[in-house]
């Protein structure tokens, strides 16, 4: 166990080496000089060149690529040039809002998915597992935005129940703080969870078709005792797998529900911070979402090698 | 003598594909879709581009069937001709990711286990770890805002993922007897895989590119939304519920059309792929 966490801990370094250099290099090569956006284009070139000086830009690449990782790795991810504020600073208040999003909606998921999942395969070919896996695949379909939309639309302007966006900040009470999340945490669940249900319900079809399950049959257990007993536990590792992705995912692919609710994320720090060229933001949260997918998927990987010994020494 | 594909397409296929209800459901709504797509090229009620103020926002008529925007332009026509927007950006997405990604997991599969081949694979998955809309986003820097910024980045998306396919697809047929054949016949390994590899894995890049439309279809619909798919005036999906969220208080029913029409889309592909699914592995319909 221990020799395959080592192995799988050395590729997850070498992945962060090659995605630092793909990050660094790619907003190289963005055109736009991050000195001419913050000054103008009515800026004098004397003052520019100042500017280019003071910001460091005049290095050589290579050098400033391994300032930059030796930054990250103390912790410091540069200065905004826009904000004037730490890096770390505008990712600390942003996470704030991103990660309980993200973990909200995927609470939400799991909670509808498995059950759905789970008694649609239990009543396999029965009118409800028609029925689910029906509604899983309009679920699919539907752009989590324009759910957004209809959500804002039903819950906000109509009923008044929840507010249609902005964030009051988590100063202002747990209460006010989770009502702003919980709109966008449910359109970002559904595509989810229809993924998810229809991963589960596959999944639990597969193990109910294995030998253990024939053998707890055998010993008089009933189909649902074999199946709560014996199959769910097994059935369950895929559905943490998906679960794993659709984690990093959330993390990182909220930028439009961010953008829908005018939440105050890493996702719409990213969007704002491309759009003003505010180069170090966007190489340092990217850097920081790219390795939380990355460390996410090698901690899945790890506790699938932990829960199914015979994974440890394939790869 | 080359292998017989695994899925030709025989006697009993279209036997079997007129008695698939999902297949016949889906395969009727994506060549709907790609029908009005191809009719607003000669016909829509209404010029779509056209702003006409005094006409603004009326309501659902014989004239304007689904009414008006808040410029005056008739919002039936603009799903007419959104859909061509959808079918092309994930079309083409859809040719640059089945054109790299399946020649990289071929190559990945003839090399399989040296280092060529853990390369490929791994650049695959870092590919996929890459969030698919900061590629987009990063790629406007480049190309500006337009319908080929949004064609390669969901392009770039979709490499990984036909690259996992035909390797996945290709690694066992090596091992197959008329592969074996193949060889002792004295061919290559690189004309085995383009002779025999490829054909074989035909159906299994057929329906994964369905799949990949239905979410080609789905990321376009996000990129315009966000502002980096098509530009005005061409009408698009995404961009007609960007423009409707400011009237969600005025006129709701903006927002319902577009949508509407990315569901029905979406979901007829993905009920083409399924159906296409089983009708090539009729084993796997029966068990499921």
């Amino acid at each position: 166990m221990l020799a395959f966490a080592l192995r799988r801990f050395a590729a997850l370094l070498a992945t962060l080496m090659v995605a630092s250099a793909v990050v660094f290099t790619a907003m190289e090569v963005l055109p736009g000089d991050p000195a001419q956006v913050m000054l103008g284009t009515q800026a004098r070139p004397d003052t520019l060149a100042a500017l280019r000086l003071q910001l460091g830009l005049d290095r050589p690449a290579p050098e400033r690529y391994l300032e930059w990782v030796a930054g990250i790795l103390r912790g410091d991810l540069g200065k905004s040039y826009t904000y004037s504020t730490p890096v770390a600073e505008l990712v600390r208040e942003r996470v704030q809002v991103s990660l309980p999003l993200a973990l909200l909606a995927l609470g939400l998921t799991a909670i509808i998915a498995i059950p759905l999942g789970a008694v649609a395969a239990a009543r396999r070919n029965t009118a409800t597992d028609v029925s689910i896996m029906g509604a899983t695949q309009i679920g699919i379909a539907v752009p989590n935005f324009w759910f957004a939309m209809l959500l804002v639309l039903l819950f906000a302007i109509t009923l008044r129940w929840l507010p249609a966006g902005g964030f009051p900040g988590w100063n202002a009470g747990a209460w006010p703080g989770l009502r702003a999340l919980i709109l966008p945490a449910v359109a970002l669940a559904l595509p989810q969870a229809s993924i998810l249900a229809r991963v589960m319900r596959s999944s639990l079809l597969e193990t109910l078709s294995d030998d253990y399950v024939r053998t707890a049959r055998a010993k008089g257990l009933s189909q649902g005792q074999a199946l709560r007993r014996h199959a769910l536990r097994n059935a369950l590792i895929p559905v943490l797998t998906i679960m794993g992705l659709q984690f990093s995912f959330l993390l990182a692919g909220t930028i439009i529900i961010e953008n829908v609710f005018y939440l105050p994320g890493l996702g719409r720090l990213v969007f704002q911070a491309i759009n003003q060229r505010d180069l170090v933001v966007v190489k340092s949260v990217v850097m920081l979402l790219v390795t939380s997918v990355i460390i996410v998927n090698f901690l899945v990987d790890i506790a699938y090698a932990i829960v199914d010994p015979r994974l440890r020494r394939g790869r | 003598m080359s292998a017989a594909p695994l899925a030709a397409p025989d006697a009993g296929f279209l036997a079997r594909a007129l008695r698939h209800r999902s297949f016949l459901l889906g395969a009727t709504i994506t060549l709907g879709v790609v029908l009005m797509a191809a009719l607003s090229f000669v016909w829509t009620p209404h010029d779509p581009t056209v702003i006409e103020i005094a006409r603004r926002l009326r309501p659902p008529s014989a004239e304007h069937w689904l009414g008006t925007d808040p410029f005056g332009r008739d919002t039936f026509s603009m799903i007419m001709r959104g859909a061509v927007t959808s079918i092309a950006v994930s079309f083409v997405a859809v040719g640059i990711g089945a054109g790299i990604g399946v020649p990289l997991g071929l190559l990945a599969a003839q090399t399989r286990g040296g280092l060529l081949d853990q390369g490929i694979m791994r650049f695959a998955d870092f590919v996929f770890a890459f969030p698919a809309l900061l590629i987009a986003i990063m790629l406007r820097e480049v190309f500006g805002p337009g319908a080929i910024n949004a064609m390669i980045a969901i392009g770039i998306f979709n490499i990984p993922v036909f690259a996992r396919v035909a390797y996945g697809g290709a690694l066992p047929l090596w091992q197959r007897d008329f592969v074996m054949a193949a060889r002792v016949a004295g061919k290559g390994p690189a004309r085995i895989t383009v002779e025999h590899i490829l054909p074989n894995i035909g159906s299994l890049i057929i329906v994964q590119g369905t799949i990949q439309l239905s979410l080609g279809i789905l990321a376009e619909a996000a990129l315009s939304y966000i502002g980096l798919g098509v530009q005005p005036p061409l009408p698009s999906w995404g961009r007609m519920l960007f423009e409707a969220q400011t009237m969600m208080g005025l006129a709701p029913r903006l927002a319902i059309a577009p949508g509407l029409a990315i569901v029905v889309t979406v979901l007829g592909l993905n009920l083409l792929g399924d159906g296409l699914r089983d009708l090539f592995d009729p084993r796997l319909s029966r068990e499921r």
